[in-house]
Parts: C-alpha cells; structure tokens; sequence
C-alpha cells in the first residue's frame, strides 16, 4: 500500500465519539449486585430498519470502546482500525458496529476506579468480582437500549473472544452468529499462572496497598512489571527476534542492569505506557475473571452449545503460544459434537498472540464472506418470511 | 458464481447424492464439490481441508469448512451423523486408509470414494517401457514431490470392499473424455465407488 493510498484509508470514519450508557442495577453472577453502572460504547455505521446489520465487536483484555476512527488529535486510530470502516471486514457501510469498554475496565466503563455511589469513595477492592458473563450482561443491556433484539455478530480476539462465547452460551437466540479469534473456552493452567504471575507482581508493589492507593502514587512498577509478562506472552519467539534480535541500545547511562538490548527498552516502554492508561486494580479483576471463565460451565464437551443455533467461524493462529490452536479445535469441537455449523481456519503467522490485531488480510477474507454469509440468508429468509 | 464447466466426477457424485442430503467433504479441497451438492442438491453440511490456502477458497465461496486433518478429525462425530461421507481423490493422501474408511463408514450412512486409478494403462506403459514412476493425467506429480502415499488401483479397492465386506453400492470409471466401460482397470483414470457398511446398523 503507497502512503497516498493508507491516507484515504486512514480517513475512513473519521472522527468518532465515546458514547456513555447507563444501567440503574446490574445483577451480578455472584449474587451481588451493582448500583449506577455506567457503560462507554462506539457506534460505527448506520442501524438499519430491519435492525438486523448490528455486529457487536468485543474487545482483549486492556482493549477499550474505541475499536476504530480517530478521537480528535489522536495520531493513533482505534486498536481494529484495520478491520472496521467502509470497505473493511466490519464494512460500515453496511454493518451497524458496536464496541464497549468492558465491567471491572478503567475506559469510561464502571470499575474499581470508579466512585461507590453508597460510600461516594473509589471502590478499590469494595468492586465485587466480576466475571466474563457479567461484562456480556452489560452489553446486553446496551444492545436492549439500542433496539436491537438480535445480533447479527458477536465478534472478539482473545478475552473478546471468551465473551462471544459467553453471548453464545447466555443468549443463544439473540445472536446470529460469533465469531472467537485467538481464544479459548477456558484458561489452561500455564495461562492462569502468567496472570497469576502478574497479579502477584502488582500486589507486591507496596505502592498498592491492598487496593486503596488512588490518594497516591498508583503502583506503577508492580502493574510495569505485570505489563512486561504479558508483552512477552503476546509475540512468539520468532516474531521477537524479527523485531529486536540482540540488537543493543545506544546511549546508555553508566548504571549497572541498564537495559542494554533492545528487548529490554521495548518491554520497559511498555510497561511505563501502560501504567499511564491502565489502572491496577482494573488489571487485577479482569485477568480474575478471565481465569474464572469457563464457556462450557463444567459441562461435557457434547452438551456444551447444544442450545447454539447461530453459525460459527473459529480462527486461530499458528505461532500463537498464549492461546494454543489446541483450544480453538476445542471449541470448534464442541460446535461440531453439537451439531453447530462452523468454520475454522487456523492461519499462518509469525505475530504469536498479536497476530489477531496484525493480520488484517487473513481475517479480512475470511470474516468478510463469513459476514456476508450470514446477512445474506437474513435478507434471504426476511424477504420470503414477509 | 460462475461453475458453467462442473468436473464430470463432481457431476457423477451430485447425481448419486439424495436432495437434501447432509455430507460432510473429507479433503474439499477449494470446496468445487461441496457447492455443486449445495447448489444442485440442496445438501447441508461442511468440508474438512488441511490446506490453508484452499480453507480461504472455501470460504469465499460460503461454505462451512474446517481446517484440520482427516485422520484425528473424525472421531468426534457420532455414529451416522451424515447421510453421506465423501472421501474424492484425498484417499490416496492419507496414511492409515483402513481406519479412516472404517470410521467413515462409521459416521456417514454412506461413503463416496473417488481415487486416482494406478493400473491406468498409461501409467502402465511408463512402468513397463520406461522403467520409470508414472506421470500422467491421473497422476501428475513427480515421484520427489508427490503428496500421494498410497499407490492403488480399481482393482485393488474392489478386492478391499470383499476382504471388509464393504457393499459397493454404485461404481463409475472416468477419463478425461467421459465415462469408461470396458475394461475400466486399463483405461479409467479414476474410478468412484458409492459405498456402504454391509452389517444393518
């Protein structure tokens, strides 16, 4: 792609805006419940009449509402600008779009940084524990709000992933389809252990004082370090030495475990970025909710979508050592054993984990004629049902 | 989509399948075969590919396809989950062909096989004249590069289908010009088996 052509792309949508929702009380998976929720959500595209163009795409783990099109003097677009805009996989200009921040995140969305309208202080670890199917309860009040009885998509990589599940497995009748990159249906315990390496590292922090630590420094070097785990778990062998190889850095001052390689300032970068748009405890309660997730409810790998009636497209990625290909099949099998009509691809990439966010012209493919697929049969099934 | 020229295999195969047939496609390959059935016999089901490449094909065209390997993708299913399991031209790719026609049998209440013929008399000659491993129509890959592990002929699979007690059901014999009648052994280059397990399930 020229420069010239990437700026016509570039200024497809434009600029967007975060919306906010509303939700008066939210009934909790565990029996609690939570007062004033508020929800940030992105809309892209036009909701049709028969309000059946609705795709909701769901985002990872320090994802946000703000999936594409630039918030204003941004230089940087949504995290799937790639994928969503007129033209692209998402094409705007026939598919309603819709992102939100997720339960328990700290992007405009309800979470321990928000205040406790009982107390009128931060939750901290006052904010009960979350779950996967929680954050799809909210969106599920927003998609209520906004008028659409079906979905003709759930759509997300990696935790976004596990969320379409959950809509799969919560609302089976009121999604068309699903559409889970790079994920799995539950954490395996290697991937339980990274989080809980994470956690740790957040907690030992003494900056984090058990949670109650938003009157003062916000435990920058626990929640860096936790940042760094993850970043290694999201490229693969192969796609770091592309990067970084052993290449040193430049001007280093005389202090002794400086970062020398390249490898080290990246990972560093990162994880002083990060603790600028992320907050700890956030980080805290989502990685725990994605540990507690289990799509199939402990159920046999038969029973577990036998409610499913909404077609499903699995992708998957070959170098991807966080989420292992083995889980995908997992869940391709579960749709087979139940009857699910299913495609999957597992696509060749260097990118590890990441690739679900680099490799647009794989996804772009298959979920472009995946889509199209399933709008088709509605319009088809619409017209003679009229 | 275009499919004014449909491969006479996939024609044979569409007139053998019952309208609204459920089959599952072992080795679809760009899916050609599963969208003439969609299309022509308005069957439902899905195709097994190992190739990625072929998965985006298949795809394209609307297909439900799944990427993965014959050999470890079919116990899953349940005993006749299909009314037909096709097996075309990716038999003679496969390692353990007992297992995966036993277990086709299995979960398809019918099989279709369709194989390139090695008795061909073309590849034959090549053998008998040039010493050589035969290179033709039916099977057109060098002896360094080919992807076939099994080498067998008509012959051989009607002999298998008497060992297991496999009932052969339907059979045609093809080259490039049409259908073979005579002889089909020497001069078909492929030959398509409709078939069935011989015990009532």
């Amino acid at each position: 792609m020229t420069v010239a052509e990437r700026t016509i792309v570039q200024s497809d949508l434009g600029i967007v805006q975060t919306k906010y929702f509303s939700i008066p009380r939210l009934s909790l998976e565990n029996g609690e419940g939570l007062d004033s929720v508020t929800i940030a959500y992105e809309t892209y595209g036009q909701l049709d009449e028969d309000r059946a163009n609705a795709i909701l795409v769901l985002h990872a783990f320090s994802g946000d509402a703000h999936a594409a099109g630039w918030h204003e003097g941004d230089k940087d677009p949504g995290w799937w600008n790639a994928l969503i805009g007129p033209g692209k996989a998402f094409d705007t200009d026939k598919y309603f779009v819709i992102c939100s921040n997720v339960l328990g995140g700290c992007k405009g969305s309800t979470g321990p940084s928000s205040i406790d309208p009982k107390t009128g202080r931060r939750y901290a670890l006052d904010f009960p524990q979350i779950t996967i199917g929680d954050m799809v309860e909210c969106q599920r009040h927003l998609v209520d709000h906004l008028g659409i009885e079906r979905l003709l998509s759930v759509v997300g990589g990696s935790m976004g992933g596990m969320q379409a599940l959950s809509w799969l497995v919560k609302y089976p009748d009121r999604v068309r389809s699903a559409i889970p990159i790079a994920t799995a249906a539950k954490h395996s315990p290697q991937q339980i252990a990274f989080n809980e390496a994470g956690r740790q590292a957040i907690m030992a922090d003494p900056d984090w004082k058990s949670g109650n630590y938003y009157d003062s420094n916000p435990p920058a070097k626990g929640l860096s370090v936790a940042r760094m785990i993850g970043h290694i778990t999201f490229m693969s062998d192969v796609s770091m030495a592309e990067k970084f190889g052993r290449q040193k850095k430049t001007n280093l001052p005389e202090t002794k475990f400086r970062a020398d390689f390249e490898v080290e300032g990246y990972l560093r970068y990162r994880g002083d970025s990060f603790v600028r748009r992320f907050d700890a405890n956030s980080y805290l309660y989502i990685t725990k909710a994605m540990d507690l997730f289990d799509a199939f409810d402990g159920k046999p790998i038969q029973a577990a979508f036998g409610n499913v009636s909404a077609k499903v497209l699995v992708i998957a990625f070959k170098s991807d050592w966080l989420y292992p290909a083995y889980q995908s099949q997992e869940i391709v099998r579960a749709c087979k054993m139940s009857g699910v009509e299913t495609s999957y691809c597992e696509v060749h990439s260097t990118y590890g984990h990441d690739a679900f966010l680099l490799e647009v012209d794989e996804e772009t493919h298959l979920i472009g004629h995946f889509l199209k697929k399933v709008f088709n049969e509605y319009e088809v099934t619409g017209g003679y049902g009229l | 989509m275009g499919y004014e020229t449909i491969r006479l295999d996939h024609q044979i195969i569409s007139e053998w399948v019952v309208s609204g047939a459920t089959v599952l496609d072992l080795g679809c390959g760009n899916g050609d075969l599963l969208y003439v059935l969609i299309k022509q016999k308005s069957a439902r089901g899905h195709g097994l590919e190992i190739n990625e490449q072929e998965i985006y094909k298949c795809v394209a065209k609307g297909l439900n396809v799944l990427h993965g390997d014959i050999e470890k993708g079919l116990s899953d299913y349940k005993d006749r989950s299909f009314d037909y399991v096709i097996l075309n031209q990716s038999l003679q790719q496969i390692r353990s062909v007992d297992a995966v026609i036993k277990d086709a049998l299995r979960v398809g209440k019918k099989v279709i096989v369709g194989f390139p013929n090695f008795a061909y008399y073309r590849s034959r000659v090549q053998i008998f004249f040039d010493g050589k491993t035969p290179v033709n129509e039916s099977l057109p890959y060098q002896w360094y590069e080919t992807p076939n592990l099994h080498f067998f002929s008509i012959s051989d699979f009607l002999e298998y289908c008497r060992t297991k007690k496999i009932h052969i059901e339907r059979q045609a014999f093809l080259n490039r010009t049409g259908q073979i009648y005579l002889l089909p052994n020497v001069f078909a280059e492929t030959g398509l088996f409709l078939i069935s397990s011989k015990v009532a399930i």
